[in-house]
């Protein structure tokens, strides 16, 4: 069945409040409103407003009213509308959600899902659009995934909702609207593996959330060039998945890392650092990586489209290093 | 001349009472020795003077209530019955502690009294109590969520969201605020443009108000009344515990912020004098009681601290673990 991301997201909510009277969603304009991106749309005349809760705009404290909801036996389901603005709920994800298990020498967990919106794309400029994914994956304690297709979107919610410590879900604002086959009772998936989204013997195009697509289409343009492109899609971004990773490097001895996060301190640069320690002597040429221009994402169009890695610079990238390996 | 005793105070209850001030005082006076002789590192918050904040509050609650305190929570924590053996040996970073020796002072934890920390991030706990107390709701369990919080934590976002969505929302949380007039070592009157901070709770629409917090049974009498209230369903409550830190703001701290005659003034209030000399005066206390309290409280102590002593510290290969939950545990 045709679905778009948005309407996956919406029937994984819907799925986890119908099958456990412990989860509730809550967040600003998660229930009259709908969701900023519609995905609650429905579900508060479904279930109600004690599990369907609008928020003041105090991110703080309803990111950490949701981890004292779990330690008190819930399942909360938290939306912040971006990532940007997740940065306000910082010291509650970091400082208590990611911590208390260690300090408390293991008494407690936080069974917490927290979703949010990131990435750039719609002209929103620099307080709406940044990729900061690789801030949560540092940080020991909490699961960080970003669903880059719609049966994802469909499945790892629940998984999350079953995992007894904190999980950061990234939805990428771009993807809502993407549409795709949802086989009809598509349901939970597994949240420890990185995937194989298209294989293929000569680069590794390694990549998550927002990006995937870009990478995809990469790989349709340079078989047409005679390179055949692995794409493996991240899916968890902490813990990473460094067996699939590395196993597709060692298969192709090139990697082309596509993060749409700023290059220095970023996720492909941990990625890069894991190849380079572990499967050196395996690479035919150094790593390459696509990312963001080093800018807040400014709000014209073209210098937006300049700033985000893009399809033809990934092929670009491919192309020359292709290039330079073989002389 | 002092005020009369209440009379559900009776001989053993007031003895009670006065012994677990007497118990917080002198633990953290040995926790401040094993803090010099090196047993004890990190930093150390000591409550001394704000006794009667912790035994006369705890008093309000019960088994099934929550508790979510701040960085300088010894005596929440020896008030909630978690043992002083266990809590010294934290703090002596053993295995044998109540955190398992992984949080030290500031992060005291025993998930089995329902005592959520030990948080040292001010105003981050407020929080954390609105959403226990959400649980708590959701799941129609008649519990009240104390959360004890600073002056310090008055200037915190935090503060304000909080305080708004428990009382947004009519959730059972008992915000107790002990004022001890310094944020670490910033005075009340420089970090806030209102001062008084009952009156600022009230203004997020819940019912607030100011109590001696140096009057052990001012406090336990204005939670009594505060608990009962918010178990009942009528929303949160706040109270301001108007109290003095007698030490410094953590063990190594010249006190360049305040005057000594300000100390000693306030030392005049000290609660367990002031308890103490209420019993006297009501006939409830003798000179042999008070040696008596002394020596069984000093056994405790001498006890807490050999058992921390002997204790062990976490293997390294541990080191890692319950960063996550373990997948057998789930």
């Amino acid at each position: 069945m045709r679905t778009t991301y948005r309407e996956a997201v919406r029937l994984a909510l819907r799925e986890a409040l119908q099958r456990d009277p412990r989860v509730f969603l809550m967040g600003e304009d998660v229930g009259l409103y709908g969701g900023c991106y519609a995905c609650s749309k429905g579900l508060l005349a479904e279930f109600g407003p004690a599990r369907v809760r609008d928020t003041p705009l105090s991110e703080s404290a309803f990111v950490g009213a949701g981890i004292g909801a779990a330690l008190g036996g819930m399942r909360p389901i938290v939306e912040v509308m971006t990532v940007n603005f997740s940065l306000l709920a910082l010291d509650q994800i970091v400082n208590t959600a990611a911590a208390v298990r260690h300090m408390s020498g293991g008494q407690v967990s936080v069974p917490l899902v927290i979703r949010m919106a990131t990435g750039a794309g719609r002209q929103v400029a620099a307080q709406h659009s940044h990729s900061l994914e690789n801030w949560f994956a540092h940080i020991p304690g909490i699961r960080v995934l970003a669903p880059a297709t719609v049966a994802d979107a469909r499945g790892m919610l629940w998984t999350a909702l079953e995992d007894p410590d904190p999980v950061v879900i990234f939805e990428h604002a771009m993807l809502y609207a993407a549409e795709d086959d949802l086989p009809e009772g598509a349901g939970a998936v597994e949240i420890d593996h990185a995937a194989v989204r298209r294989p293929g013997k000569d680069v590794s195009l390694i990549t998550y959330g927002g990006s995937l697509r870009k990478a995809l289409d990469a790989a349709t343009q340079l078989a047409a060039l005679g390179v055949e492109a692995e794409v493996v899609d991240l899916r968890t971004l902490r813990p990473l998945d460094d067996e699939t990773v590395l196993g597709s490097v060692t298969r192709t001895r090139r990697a082309v890392i596509v993060d749409e996060g700023w290059k220095s301190g970023s996720l492909s640069a941990e990625i890069s650092a894991r190849i380079c320690e572990k499967i050196f002597y395996e690479l035919d040429a150094p790593v390459q990586r696509v990312c963001t221009a080093e800018v807040p994402i400014p709000y014209p169009k073209h210098l937006e489209e300049a700033a985000l890695p893009q399809t033809a610079r990934i092929v670009e990238t491919v192309r020359t290093l292709l290039g330079s390996a073989h002389g | 001349m002092t005020a009369p005793l209440p009379a559900f105070l009776d001989r053993d209850g007031a003895l009670s009472r006065l012994r677990e001030m007497m118990l917080i005082r002198r633990f953290e006076e040995r926790s401040a020795e094993a803090y010099s002789a090196g047993k004890i590192r990190g930093f150390l918050h000591l409550y001394i003077g704000e006794e009667a904040c912790s035994v006369g509050a705890m008093r309000a609650l019960r088994p099934e209530d929550a508790i979510v305190s701040h960085y300088r929570e010894h005596g929440h924590a020896l008030s909630r019955g978690i043992a002083a053996r266990a809590i010294m040996a934290e703090m002596f970073a053993k295995v044998e502690g109540c955190s398992h020796g992984r949080g030290g002072s500031m992060h005291l934890f025993d998930a089995s009294r329902r005592f959520y920390g030990g948080n040292a991030i001010v105003g981050g706990t407020l929080p954390l109590a609105v959403g226990l107390a959400l649980a708590d709701r959701m799941q129609k369990r008649r519990a009240v969520t104390a959360c004890f919080l600073g002056d310090g934590a008055a200037a915190e976002g935090e503060f304000h969201e909080s305080l708004n969505l428990a009382a947004l929302w009519d959730l059972p949380v008992l915000f107790l605020c002990e004022n001890n007039l310094y944020a670490m070592g910033t005075a009340l009157l420089r970090h806030q443009a209102q001062p008084d901070l009952s009156l600022k709770a009230t203004t997020y629409g819940l019912i607030a108000r100011a109590v001696d917090g140096m009057d052990v049974i001012a406090v336990e009498e204005a939670a009594r009344e505060a608990a009962t209230a918010v178990r009942e369903g009528l929303g949160p409550r706040f109270l301001e515990l108007r109290t003095y830190r007698f030490r410094a703001h953590s063990m190594y701290d010249p006190e360049l912020y305040r005057d000594k005659k300000e100390v000693e003034e306030w030392k005049k209030r000290d609660p367990i004098a002031l308890f103490s000399a209420r019993l006297r005066e009501a006939g409830l206390l003798q000179p042999r009681d008070l040696e008596g309290l002394e020596r069984e409280i000093e056994a405790e102590v001498a006890d807490a601290v050999a058992f921390a002593d002997a204790g062990t510290l976490e293997p390294v290969e541990d080191l890692e673990r319950d960063v996550t939950t373990p997948k057998e545990g789930r």
